[in-house]
């Protein structure tokens, strides 16, 4: 019988043919854990354990609070360092040269690869589908119970196929496509599910571009989320796996779906969601014209190079009108964007560069928005008050977008950019 | 004015980050400052100001940063007088602009809960539990103008400025 | 009459009467600057004085750099408060990220020498670097000049550093005025104005100017002011002076100020080997190209020690930018650097990089006291760009006099 990637990708890690519904106990191969490791910890010193079950499966990375913006956040780094020393955990991520978002390094240093099972104790964990693992957020104290017995348990969920054809026109981007999605199945459109996305126009999209798709699954409710892995991921792991006996698995033909939807990448226009709730979809010709006090283009969703490249795209030679914070994935995101002299139009055009990391995406640090602001950003989630003030608002958007309004001031479609027709931001 | 209240005794070089920690300056409601005042120094302090008190110092008292919320965060926690052997300059320019008297002299004698006395304006702090006399080096005029008038924005707000006040005070004096 | 100083002159200008030490003047300020810290209370006195409009918003600077970008809503609740006032009264205005008020006001040219200046940082002391009066007052203090543009000042009394003999490559500016600091104590220039001279200052840039201007309010000076042949004012020759102190360069030791206070100064070979978790290097006292430029000549292909996080904080968005352009940026990131938003987040614990309990902080910064940082359980030493780096690279205060890049064994 035909089997979708979810069925054949827990196959694979329980070590026998398994169907949706089923439950299953397995030994994910990384779990992924950020400056919430210190709270596992907690927890797994709780339940009367001492040593891990295998530390090279497990993964820690400091993003959320990098460098702390108060005493106990760095009190909490501590904590955890000393339990990565104490545990002899070699995959450790601290802030210096190697470090960045935890997706963002899990996918770069090569972590994540076709078939291999991740957890994480962030839930967007789905982020690592984009090269074909089965990957999935759990909580805090599942965590805690699998660093002590390496397993646990999981459902086969039932999938849904999202087929995409086509190519984007100039403008248009990944984030455009995964937010027209939410708008058309709501956030809880995908709950439980396991969702694959399929076709000619996901072949010929970059890693990157399958992480923003990948990333959001979460934001419909999904389980997890998959791209078909491809040349472009075998090359990419070519040097830098992690794990060797990584393997391709894909879902059958004509294995059988609860949804199946079909976009062709050509009728996409930018899209926006707007302020409270990622399915608040609005074509960008109906929320152009929205006025902004902050833009911010970063994060594990939009912080990549080609993210980057994008916005500078836009921003080369115009200045922005509202406070515009870039925050670059990963510091080797930053180095080469340092190189391509992307950096210096940021500047030039008056943004403020952050050091890696989600500071303001989880209203942590580095630019929080204060009663009343708002905010256009390129992150996943534009629920009320989370990059600041209870009052605050956020729009969601690509780095195109983001781009385009930090000139104008108000929301405004980059397409007016992308075609010739400049803002009106001269520098 | 008289004043009157026991001592509250610290070391030399109580500078600004001790009496309120820049974290917690950036506020426009300037209540919220006495929460925090003094908190790295002595977590007493609050206990002792109760009843009001004065603070009572060595040398170089407010050193520092310009932060006019460490003298506004000890007026409104109940502190009366600040007195030390010297002050820092910006810190002395500020508690008089705001009506926080400050006395300089020797205070090597005074011991922590001491009841101190003294007029404002005058020139002895008397030490009603050592019995003890102690010169004080007076405020300059201008300053002293200044507090008693209860501060600059009183000043400001009075004469309209500046000049007009100072034209005030040589007509007064002679 | 005896002639004056630097501070006699500038203050007799601004009064418009002939003021010697210890005269009280009354005189016009020629510019205000104000940051997001203390300018918001500020703003709140002027208010509260009956102040509608500034007197002269072209005088007037707001800058944002404490608390940028914020790290909670209150702060950028505030900022929006000192926008709208900005909105209002039409005063010139640089957004969060620009960079470090002191830096701005140097690069932007909005001081020059002979200007009376005031600013709500007690740093503003630094452009004494470029002639200029300068000085920080309290918020009462401002609001009063920015109601009617003049405010009182003592006239100080000056000292005379005279700084002696070439100084040893190993040592920059830093070491000079810490060790200025650490033999006049604290307090050894309350209230007093202090002028350096010496064949050091015609030689060395701009920028070693101004680290040393920017710690006088380290031993509570009023102002203070880098006396040579390019300043654009200068003391009558005789003028006179409340002391001389003579410094002698060429025997100088990399410096150290220990916790807690500025003036608790020894030579690096008195605290070297104490393990370090965090390195500071930046700021107004030391955020300046050429400060980067030494760090990477230290850094360069090589990687802070395992256990130490390296902050990068430059003084302005300039600084960042010409960083950018010249490889120095990419060489202190791959040498662990985090690059941290141009402004004061770091040093005066606002912002990211707050260290934990009980760490030992080694940074290039102005100010060791206790909580200083945003921890008052981290010791915090102060020193040079070149103690700094070199003391990340190995993990704990290390002496750069002997690093191979100023000729010495290494380890």
């Amino acid at each position: 019988m035909a089997k979708t990637f979810a069925e054949k990708a827990l196959g694979r890690a329980a070590g026998y043919e398994v169907q949706e519904g089923d439950i299953v106990t397995v030994y994910p191969d990384f779990c992924l854990s950020h400056e919430n490791a210190s709270s596992v910890a907690d927890t797994f010193h709780s339940i009367g354990q001492e040593k891990v079950y295998d530390p090279d499966r497990i993964v820690i990375v400091f993003d959320h609070t990098v460098p702390p913006p108060t005493g106990s956040y760095a009190n909490s780094h501590i904590k955890t360092r000393q339990f990565v020393k104490e545990q002899g955990i070699k995959h450790f991520y601290d802030m210096n040269c190697h470090g960045g978002i935890c997706h963002q390094i899990l996918c770069q240093e090569g972590y994540s690869a076709p078939g291999l099972l991740i957890v994480g104790s962030d839930s967007h964990t789905c982020t690592h589908g984009a090269v074909g693992a089965f990957a999935t957020g759990i909580g805090r104290s599942e965590m805690a119970a699998v660093w002590a017995t390496g397993k646990l348990w999981l459902r086969v969920p039932q999938s849904m196929k999202i087929t995409v054809n086509g190519e984007f026109k100039p403008g248009v981007a990944a984030k455009d496509l995964i937010l027209k999605i939410a708008g058309d199945i709501s956030s809880s459109g995908a709950d439980y599910l396991s969702m694959e996305f399929h076709g000619e126009g996901i072949s010929r999209m970059s890693i990157g571009e399958r992480m923003t798709l990948c990333n959001m699954a979460i934001e419909m409710g999904a389980k997890n989320a998959a791209c078909k892995p491809d040349e472009k991921v075998f090359a990419h792991l070519k040097d830098r796996a992690k794990k060797k006996d990584w393997e391709a698995v894909w879902a059958d033909e004509g294995a059988s779906y609860v949804k199946e939807l079909v976009y062709d990448l050509g009728d996409l226009i930018p899209a926006t969601a707007l302020p409270g709730r990622v399915d608040n979809y609005a074509p960008i010709t109906k929320s152009a014209g929205r006025k902004i006090d902050q833009a911010f283009i970063g994060t594990c969703t939009n912080g990549r190079l080609e993210d980057l490249r994008a916005a500078a795209e836009i921003l080369r030679g115009r200045n922005v009108v509202v406070r515009t914070i870039v925050q670059p994935a990963s510091v080797e995101i930053y180095q080469k964007a340092l190189k391509e002299g992307l950096i210096e139009t940021f500047i030039e055009s008056g943004c403020v560069v952050n050091h890696p990391g989600c500071g303001p995406c989880v209203g942590v640090c580095g630019g929080i928005i204060g009663d009343g602001e708002v905010c256009i950003s390129t992150a996943n989630r534009n629920f009320t008050g989370r990059m600041g003030s209870k009052t605050s608002e956020i729009i969601l958007a690509s780095p195109a977008t983001v781009a385009a309004s930090a000139v104008n001031g108000v929301v405004t479609d980059p397409r007016d950019f992308v075609n010739g027709s400049a803002g009106k931001g001269e520098a | 004015m008289q004043i009157s209240a026991k001592a509250i005794v610290y070391g030399d070089d109580i500078n600004t980050d001790l009496i309120i920690a820049g974290k917690y300056t950036k506020t426009l409601n300037t209540n919220d400052l006495v929460e925090h005042c003094m908190e790295d120094l002595d977590p007493d302090f609050h206990q002792k100001c109760a009843d009001g008190a004065i603070i009572v110092a060595g040398k170089y008292f407010g050193c520092g940063s310009s932060r006019e919320q460490a003298p506004i965060a000890l007026k409104n926690s109940g502190v009366k007088c600040v007195v030390a052997k010297s002050f820092s300059r910006i810190f002395y320019r500020s508690a008089i602009n705001i009506g926080l008297p400050l006395i300089e002299c020797n205070t090597e004698l005074i011991e922590d809960g001491d009841l101190l006395e003294c007029e404002l304006g005058g020139n002895i702090l008397k030490d009603i539990n050592r019995n003890l006399t102690l010169h004080i080096h007076p405020l300059p005029e201008l300053m002293r103008n200044i507090l008693e008038c209860g501060g600059m924005v009183e000043v400001m707000k009075r004469y309209g400025g500046f000049e007009e006040f100072i034209r005030e005070v040589k007509k007064r004096n002679g | 009459m005896a002639g004056k100083t630097i501070a006699e002159k500038i203050l007799s200008q601004h009064s418009g009467q002939d003021v010697h030490a210890g005269d009280v003047a009354l005189c016009d300020v020629d510019a205000v600057m104000m940051h997001d810290a203390n300018g918001p209370i500020s703003v709140r006195v002027f208010r509260s004085m009956g102040g509608e409009k500034v007197f002269d918003p072209k005088k007037v600077t707001v800058i944002f750099d404490h608390c940028c970008p914020p790290s909670n809503e209150k702060l950028a609740n505030i900022h929006a408060f000192m926008r709208e006032f900005v909105r209002e009264q039409g005063v010139n205005f640089y957004e969060g990220g620009r960079g470090v008020c002191h830096q701005i006001m140097v690069e932007s040219g909005r001081v020059k020498a002979g200007d009376l200046v005031i600013g709500t940082d007690s740093h503003t002391c630094t452009y004494g670097a470029l002639g200029a009066l300068s000085t920080g007052l309290g918020a009462t203090d401002v609001a009063t000049v920015l109601k009617g543009g003049k405010l009182w000042f003592r006239v100080p009394e000056t000292i005379r550093v005279n700084l002696n003999g070439e100084l040893p490559p190993y040592c920059s500016a830093k070491d000079i005025i810490l060790n200025v600091i650490g033999t006049l104590g604290a307090d050894g220039g309350n209230y007093l104005s202090i002028e350096f001279y010496g064949e050091y200052l015609e030689k060395v840039s701009r920028a070693q100017h101004l680290t040393i201007t920017n710690m006088v309010v380290e031993m509570g000076a009023k102002c203070g002011f880098t006396c040579h042949s390019g300043l654009g004012i200068a003391a009558d020759a005789d003028a006179s002076y409340l002391k001389t102190v003579e410094i002698d360069l060429s025997t100088m030791e990399p410096a150290v100020a220990k916790p807690h206070t500025v003036d608790n100064v020894c030579p690096v070979t008195e605290v070297e080997g104490i393990e370090i978790q965090q390195a500071v290097l930046g700021s107004c006292t030391n955020g300046r190209l050429e400060d980067f430029e030494t760090a990477a000549r230290i850094l360069g292909g090589k990687h802070v020690a395992e256990g130490v996080r390296l902050l990068i904080l430059p003084a302005s968005e300039t600084i960042l930018k010409q960083m950018a352009e010249n490889g120095i940026l990419s060489t202190l990131i791959a040498a662990g650097g985090i690059i941290c938003t141009p402004g004061c987040g770091v040093c005066v614990g606002t912002l990211g990089g707050v260290p934990a309990d009980g760490e030992v902080v080694i940074s290039s910064t102005n100010r060791n006291f206790k909580g200083r940082m945003g921890n008052n359980k981290a010791m915090i030493y102060l020193a040079s760009p070149e103690t700094v780096a070199a003391s990340a690279l190995k993990g704990k205060i290390s002496d750069p006099k002997k690093l191979p890049e100023f000729g010495g064994a290494g380890d």
